[in-house]
């Protein structure tokens, strides 16, 4: 078996409350791998220690077996590692296409850097960023500007910025929050095809169950900030400490 | 030919700023360098010296999305460099110059690493600081022989070519070309894959950061521009004034940069060039007619376009613009 993510003792101290506590995970390759469990459960704090955006209080990551602790969070695309976030984080005052762009742009660190050069010119990033819209099913609107969007399209709008850096692993916080209902399997639909069809690898904070249920290969239940049960869908169905924490016997 | 239809409006305003000292030759009959031409020549190099000054403000503002409060030490200091060098060590203009473009981006990177550590309201904080620090220097008693203190450094040795009082056309046109080509930098920088990320910056630095952008460097990188902009321009207003003084490096000449380019339209470029002639003008106008008094009515003004114009000038003509499209 390999995992392709890997963490030890990862902890997160926010004064003297322990949001993350002691998590060992392990993530295998190509495999769509949910965290659930009730809010406040340190879900949201694990992606960011994974991803990055907080540093660990203690323990380590490790990815394609390299310990990538403390690595800013700038070099986490060229790694291969790529997240979308829980409320909508998009660049809002500029086009779709732009906001897509800028990722693909990011991927080659020399011609950001090129002040004296067109970016209209760069028509390259430009190809592969529609290619990354045409995949989350957002073509035709790529001149409208980010913030006009719906919120659907918002969330579609991350998940095309985090393909545009081609990841290996995208940690998707939340990526159906706030979406209608209708909207939610054609989004999990692309979420699948992306997995399958890149051979990549999910980690997925999600809330709705049937999704989680539906969708994962492996499912970790986080509860006070532990690890309190991790398994396939079956197993955590039939998990006697998950149903009490968490699950409230309806699943 | 594409070049010259796509940029229509900016060379036919090059033009009219060309001929203009002509044509009020011609419309008033006084000669070129005496009466009202000279005066309406010194009136408009002003509002060059201080577009450039609002420009290189707006790429820091407006396209970086830093709001700094230090921006009039760069203003300053270019002033300051330029005087001291040409009045007690005697240096020629280019060497000069070369020693302003250089002061200027080591003292912005000073700035700029140390600031740059923290971010929004306690940047401009940072700024504040040190540009009140430079003010206090200026103004210090220790260094009256070289600053001349609270007086400011007068009569600084312009070469006699260059002179505001006795070569005002040729002052003109130096202040001319220097706006158009920093217009021109900057306007090459804002439409570059690196000023497209400031923009990313500014719209969400955090996302910017995940996305793979070492957000830091662009920040730097937009300091030292804009901070080598603000000190030449600086430097222009000592030459045009023949002194530097302490008001160049205080607070109001910050305010002054940000009331340019909110008034014109932040991130917009032609905004605060517009923003820096129509503060200019109006507040000689208002000083004509209304004597000392003129800036409470200023201030009225600027209540007023805030008001109805929040994105300033350019803006509000973008935003009519698209809207024009959308109903067609």
């Amino acid at each position: 078996m390999t995992h392709l993510l890997e963490t030890f003792s990862l902890t997160r101290d926010f004064g003297t409350f322990r949001a993350v506590d002691s998590v060992n995970l392990r993530v295998q390759q190509g495999t769509l791998h949910s965290l659930i469990g009730p809010n406040g459960a340190g879900k949201t704090t694990l992606f960011n220690c994974i991803s990055a955006v907080l540093p660990p209080t203690h323990g380590r990551v490790h990815y394609e077996g390299r310990d990538i602790t403390g690595t800013p969070l700038h070099r986490m695309t060229a790694l291969g590692i790529g997240r979308s976030f829980q409320i909508t984080n998009v660049f809002g005052n500029v086009s779709v296409l732009e906001n897509v762009r800028l990722a693909v742009q990011a991927r080659h660190a020399r011609a950001s850097y090129q002040f004296w050069r067109r970016a209209d010119d760069l028509s390259e990033f430009e190809d592969r960023a529609m290619h990354a819209l045409k995949l989350v099913g957002l073509a035709g609107r790529e001149r409208q500007l980010a913030v006009m969007l719906p919120h659907g399209d918002k969330r579609k709008l991350e998940l095309a910025i985090l393909l545009a850096g081609d990841p290996k692993l995208l940690l998707l916080d939340e990526p159906t929050a706030g979406m209608a209902t209708e909207q939610v399997p054609e989004l999990m639909a692309t979420i699948e095809h992306i997995r399958a069809n890149g051979n990549r690898t999910i980690i997925l904070v999600e809330h709705n169950m049937n999704v989680v249920m539906r969708f994962s290969n492996r499912i970790s239940v986080l509860h006070q900030g532990r690890i309190l049960a991790e398994g396939t869908p079956d197993e955590i169905r039939a998990n006697d400490a998950v149903q009490k924490a968490y699950l409230g016997g309806g699943f | 030919m594409k070049i010259i239809r796509e940029n229509a409006p900016a060379l036919a305003l090059i033009g009219a700023m060309v001929l203009f000292p002509f044509a009020i030759s011609l419309l008033t009959g006084e000669p070129i360098d005496a009466g009202t031409p000279k005066f309406w020549q010194g009136m408009l190099a002003q509002v060059f010296i201080l577009a450039v000054y609002a420009i290189s403000y707006d790429l820091l503002m407006g396209y970086a999305g830093i709001l700094s409060f230090g921006h009039a030490m760069f203003f300053g200091a270019g002033g300051y460099v330029v005087g001291i060098l040409l009045k007690h060590a005697g240096w020629s203009l280019p060497a000069a110059t070369l020693a302003v473009i250089l002061s200027a981006a080591a003292l912005s990177l000073l700035i700029g690493v140390t600031a740059l550590r923290v971010q929004g309201v306690y940047l401009t904080m940072v700024t504040l600081a040190f540009a009140q620090m430079m003010f206090v220097i200026s103004e210090a008693t220790d260094f009256r022989e070289w600053t001349g203190a609270e007086d400011g450094l007068q009569s600084i040795p312009v070469p006699a070519w260059l002179s505001p009082t006795h070569q005002r056309l040729t002052f003109y046109f130096v202040s001319l070309a220097f706006c158009i080509l920093s217009y021109y930098l900057v306007r090459r920088i804002t439409q570059s894959p690196t000023g497209r990320v400031l923009v990313a910056i500014r719209e969400n630095e955090l996302r910017a950061r995940a996305i793979g952008y070492n957000t830091f460097v662009y920040k730097l990188v937009a300091m030292v521009v804009a901070g080598i902009m603000a000190a030449l321009a600086g430097m222009m207003n000592a030459l045009w004034n023949l002194n530097a003084n302490p008001n160049m490096l205080a607070t109001s000449t910050t305010i002054n940069a940000l009331l340019m380019t909110i008034i014109g339209g932040a991130g917009t470029l032609s905004g605060p060039l517009l923003g820096a002639a129509f503060i200019h003008l109006l507040g000689y106008g208002l000083n004509v007619a209304f004597g000392p008094r003129w800036p409470l009515l200023f201030g009225l003004v600027y209540v007023a376009i805030v008001l109805f114009l929040p994105y300033g000038f350019m803006g509000a003509w973008r935003s009519w613009l698209l809207k024009r499209r959308l109903k067609m």
